[in-house]
């Protein structure tokens, strides 16, 4: 990326490019002879299929083939026995209503979609459950699967303490709804050579899946995702669909183009678990918590198994002696759910942050100060000091710019008219990760730095952090360091997903450059140059165009000897109707505790958009099943509500700003999940506060408020 | 997607011609709802009469009378200043549908004929009286948070989608409409239809007719008008309930008042007799309460639409007290 027209030192650098349109997706990439790809999709829930007709979608015009169990393309890694992920049209069974069953592949994507409408199918069925609440109702007797049971100190502890709260919290599903609908262009050529335009958040996960999948070398693969048009958790997995793509396209010797529906983005890519989570708290009259209990169900599927961290905050967030957590999974005859953002601690953090506002009230207590009251000095979880935790100092600055001073701890006292106003506050943490990673230096006479690593960049601006760190380090102006992404024959990074990619790429960044600043001073001492000298007159001296580096970096011992963690603080005012029941948020400031802000504006935006999703997940998204027929109803984006521009108030962003001295070399952690980790539960506080209504069911929609009033 | 002819003519006349040849033909206005029925196959029309270039899209005064041509987009109706003074309802509920980008390529004549938001009947898989007579009703027993609590039939439970049309039967509209014959005018009160036994047709349109105009009185009711959608979100989105308020008020006494619901009946409900009980009276908070009671008379839910039951009378007081409190 060259001429990014940076105004400023913090603009995004590929922004210029992204408004301008100049910035290439997977779907924009036009190969000579690309054909198109459409799928048929199941209309049964479970079964089998027992005939499947394809003549007449083979006979019509434009068409190339039609793939399916039928025909069985070579998959390689699919003939063997085992492992659990769907091997698509390796499979005659029907796992879940919309699973894909065929892919015509024609030259042109209307006569693909054409034929697709002329493919039939018959089935045997079978009895099916899609409904969660049910299967959780049912699942007493099974066996299920999760995660290891927690216990600190007493089990249930909270059943026996002078003030006890116990609720229950629903969760829908949600689904993945970026801009950008997921697909793949696959172009297998001769000797097995195989090129992919992916969305993916991992360029080096894609590649090594689908070399499992074909039983090709990795060198064989190239995988190409420079920009992804949002990934938040959907593109940390290369889907059977993608899978189905390579199959066609080595099966007919043309690179293939998919890019599935807005209705198939419900059935194909993963969705956000729904959840049922129970809470009991126990606190002492002084308002210091004795016992914390969390247990939580998440929807899986049949025929894959999906966990995430659901109830892992209650086990180190607040100062408590006794805690104990379950976490099971209870599949149901849907597609297989995957992370979104915030994955799982997103769920369980409303459950939790509900709850905590449930007994600040209980107990009468502003719940501002009760959270203060039993905040933990170390990880008790762990037993281990925090490496860097400013939350008090993060409740002071929020509460100040939300105006915490108006709010009255007696819920439905600010009445104007129709109109009551409430404040809610939560807390949202994520684990404050570091992988390994590596990253190439080139610096150059000329004056410009390039950075490559085989990273992605989902959205969040990976390429203006990693250029802000290089930039402050070599002390060389933005707009003359260029980061590359996106490549898969660059070196070596995982996927860009657990809020990781900062720290892990970035400390990458930071070794290139301390490393390339010693090489140059050397340089210089061995050519008699001042230590000080700038680069480009030492290489010129040297007689060197470029000088390369690569390093490897990882976390060290540091990571035992400290619990690391990003924390923030959501603040949100709301106003609710007493008549039509509708809530508007009103206000939203959030503060993000995650140590030094390397990149401020691209952070910002991950905080605004953190809340925009906060606001859907509280107010509007849940995925809308039959569970008399297993499909949905509002697969659309007209009937699926992403909040609008109209339900977006004034979102202010503050940081605490202060390195974490033990993460990495930059002090900085991860804030993709924090942006979006516990805002629903500020949401549910501040209806509360301005109603007296507490709704434990997300999404808080007109009716729940109105109900019983 | 099935194989269609498409056609294009700049009169209504040829139009009405293309259309007498061909049973199976329909015409194309902006397209924001038909494309997307023929997308999912819930429409398979043979052949499209593109009408966008008949020239229909006059909005003007006539006498005492506003008079807007079918193919008069959206925005064009909203954003007119004739509409705005003298129909503020209009443009508000217009404002109120879909989003711009909608509203700038759909047309008064499309929006009358859009179809009904029911999941059931944009899903071919699914059973629906009124895409497949005799199919069953998909909502009745499944999702039904959206659907209707007046007029409802055993056989089709669902809510025309339109807030335009709920201001204009609070407006007194008339609708002409035209074959290769003639015109004729109908009130647009009915114009829309219940579901009945026959969920199938969503009106009186007959198969040769095209919607040539709508003609509106002027009235007194443009001061104290308020057009109040209720919604999941703060825009684009159908309405979970609406109301369309109007009221002609002198000496405190309400002279004249209109009345109109929308996302609750298979067309836009007109409350007769809460304008009734309302007219001659107080404009007060406790008469606007008998009046959202009355209204209420025959309501029904259906399991997940109960809430309308309340969020119905409540908008109701909402949106007479709104109209009302108008300087
Ligand atoms: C995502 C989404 C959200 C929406 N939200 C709202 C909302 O909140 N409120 C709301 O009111 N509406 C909403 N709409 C609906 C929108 O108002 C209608 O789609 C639009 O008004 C239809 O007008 P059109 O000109 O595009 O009609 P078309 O799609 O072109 O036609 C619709 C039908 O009308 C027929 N037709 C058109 N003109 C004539 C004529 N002159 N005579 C006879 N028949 C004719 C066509 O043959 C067709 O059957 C929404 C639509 C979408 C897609
Ligand atoms: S309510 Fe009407 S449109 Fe909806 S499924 Fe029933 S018959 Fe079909």
């Amino acid at each position: 990326m060259e001429n990014r027209m940076l105004k400023d030192e913090n603009d995004r650098v590929d922004g210029v490019f992204k408004v301008t349109g100049k910035a290439k997706y997977f779907a924009e990439y036009e190969l000579p002879g690309l054909t198109y790809g459409v799928l048929v999709t199941s209309t049964i829930t479970k079964g089998k299929i027992t005939t499947l007709d394809t003549k007449a979608a083979e006979k019509a015009p434009g068409v190339i083939s039609v793939l399916s169990h039928l025909n069985k393309p070579s998959a390689p890694g699919y003939e063997q026995d085992g492992g659990s992920p769907m091997k698509i049209f390796y499979t005659d069974k029907i796992f879940y209503n919309g699973q894909p069953i065929a892919m015509v592949v024609a030259n042109t994507f209307e006569r693909a979609t054409y034929a697709a409408s002329l493919v039939k199918a018959t089935y045997a069925k079978e009895e099916f459950n899609t409904n969660f609440d049910k299967a959780v109702a049912d699942s007493k007797s099974k066996k299920l699967q999760g995660q290891p049971d927690y216990k600190r100190g007493v089990e249930n502890a909270y059943k026996t303490a002078e003030v006890k709260i116990e609720e229950k919290y629903h969760l829908p599903i949600e689904t993945h709804n970026p801009m950008e609908l997921h697909g793949i262009i696959a172009d297998w050529r001769p000797n097995n050579q195989l090129t992919v335009y992916a969305k993916t958040q991992g360029v080096k996960a894609t590649q090594g899946t689908i070399a499992n999948v074909f039983k090709i070398p990795v060198e064989n693969i190239q995988v190409n995702s420079e920009f992804v048009g949002g990934g938040f958790g959907m593109a940390l997995r290369t889907w059977p669909v993608e899978i189905a793509t390579v199959m066609a396209s080595k099966h007919i010797g043309k690179p293939v183009k998919l890019v599935i529906t807005r209705m198939q983005m419900f059935t194909m890519v993963g969705n956000r678990p729904a959840a049922i989570q129970t809470i009991g708290l126990g606190a002492n009259k002084d308002g210091k918590l004795t016992g914390i209990t969390h247990r939580a169900f998440g929807e899986t599927s049949v025929y894959e198994n999906f966990t995430e961290g659901v109830v892992n905050m209650a086990k180190f967030m607040y100062q408590c002696d006794n805690v104990n957590t379950q976490y099971t999974v209870v599949p149901v005859d849907l597609g297989v759910p995957i992370w979104m953002r915030g994955p799982g601690e997103a769920t369980g953090a409303f459950a939790l942050e509900s709850a905590i506002d449930e007994m600040a009230h209980a107990l009468d207590m502003d719940p501002l100060e009760f959270r203060i009251k039993n905040d933990p000095e170390r990880d008790q979880q762990r037993s281990l000091p925090f490496s860097d935790k400013n939350i008090k100092e993060a409740y002071r600055v929020g509460a100040q710019k939300i105006g915490w001073n108006e709010r009255k701890n007696k819920p439905g006292s600010l009445i104007d008219g129709q109109l009551k106003t409430g404040y809610g506050v939560s807390i949202g943490v994520f684990n404050a990760n570091r992988g390994r990673a590596s990253v190439k230096g080139i610096l150059k006479a000329d004056g410009s730095l390039v950075l490559q690593s085989a990273t992605s960049d989902i959205g969040p601006g990976t390429g203006t952090g990693m250029t802000l760190i290089a930039s402050k380090l070599m002390k060389i102006p933005a707009d003359k360091i260029t980061f590359e992404l996106g490549d898969s024959s660059l070196p070596p990074a995982p996927s860009q997903g657990g809020s990781a990619t900062l720290s892990t790429v970035g400390s990458a960044v930071n070794d290139v450059c301390v490393a390339l600043k010693s090489t140059i001073a050397e340089l210089a001492a061995n050519s008699n140059m001042d230590a000080t000298a700038n680069f480009v007159d030492v290489l010129k001296k040297n007689n060197l165009p470029s000088i390369e580096i690569m390093k490897q970096s990882q976390a060290g011992k540091e990571r035992e000897a400290y619990s690391m963690y990003s924390f923030s603080i959501h603040f949100v005012k709301v106003k609710v109707h007493s008549l039509t029941g509708v809530v508007k948020v009103d206000k939203i400031v959030s503060v993000g505790d995650s140590g030094t802000i390397v990149s401020p504006k691209t952070a910002r935006s991950q905080m605004v958009g953190g809340a925009v999703g906060g606001v859907g997940m509280a107010l509007t998204e849940e995925s809308i099943i039959d569970h008399r027929y297993g499909r949905y109803i509002n697969n659309n984006f007209a009937d699926y509500h992403v909040p609008v521009n109209a339900d977006i108030p004034e979102i202010e962003v503050h940081f605490i700003n202060k390195p974490d001295p033990y993460i990495n070399p930059m002090g900085a952690k991860g804030m993709g999940e924090i942006a979006l980790i516990g805002f629903s539960a500020a949401v549910a506080n501040a209806v509360f506060n301005a109603t007296g209504k507490r709704i434990r069911s997300l999404p808080i929609t007109p009716d729940k408020i109105l109900a019983d009033s | 997607m099935i194989n269609f002819q498409y056609l294009r003519t700049t009169t209504s006349k040829s139009a009405l011609a293309l259309l007498s040849k061909d049973k199976a033909a329909k015409f194309l206005a902006g397209g924001t709802n038909l494309i997307d029925l023929m997308k999912r196959g819930v429409t398979t029309p043979e052949k499209l009469i593109d009408i966008n270039h008949v020239p229909l899209k006059q909005i003007e005064l006539k006498g005492d009378t506003i008079i807007i041509g079918a193919l008069a987009s959206n925005t064009a109706v909203a954003e007119h200043a004739l509409i705005k003074e003298k129909l503020p309802l209009l443009a508000n509920a217009l404002n109120a549908g879909a989003s711009a980008q909608l509203r700038n390529v759909a047309t008064v004549g499309g929006n009358m004929m859009q179809r009904t938001r029911c999941g059931y009947f944009y899903d071919t898989e699914m059973p629906c009286n009124k895409r497949q007579p005799g199919s069953g009703c998909g909502a009745i027993g499944g999702f039904n948070r959206m659907h209707a609590i007046f007029g409802t039939s055993e056989k089709c439970i669902a809510v025309h989608p339109s807030d335009m049309c709920v201001a204009l039967i609070a407006l007194d509209a008339t609708v002409v409409l035209a074959n290769q014959k003639g015109e004729r005018k109908i009130l647009f009160k009915d114009f829309h239809r219940l579901a009945g036994d026959t969920p199938q047709l969503d009106n009186n349109l007959k198969t040769d007719e095209m919607i040539i105009r709508l003609e509106i009185p002027i009235n007194n009711l443009a001061k104290n008008s308020h057009y109040l959608k209720v919604r999941d979100r703060a825009s684009y989105a159908f309405a979970l309930v609406s109301v369309a308020a109007a009221l002609e008020i002198s000496d405190h006494k309400i002279t004249d008042v209109r009345l109109a619901m929308g996302g609750v009946a298979h067309k836009p409900w007109r409350l007769t007799a809460s304008e009734n009980f309302l007219k001659g009276k107080e404009a007060s908070t406790a008469n606007f309460e008998l009046a959202a009671k009355l209204a209420m008379t025959d309501a029904k839910g259906f399991g997940e639409n109960d809430f309308k039951l309340q969020m119905a009378p409540n908008s109701i007081i909402e949106a007479l007290t709104l109209a009302k409190s108008k300087a």
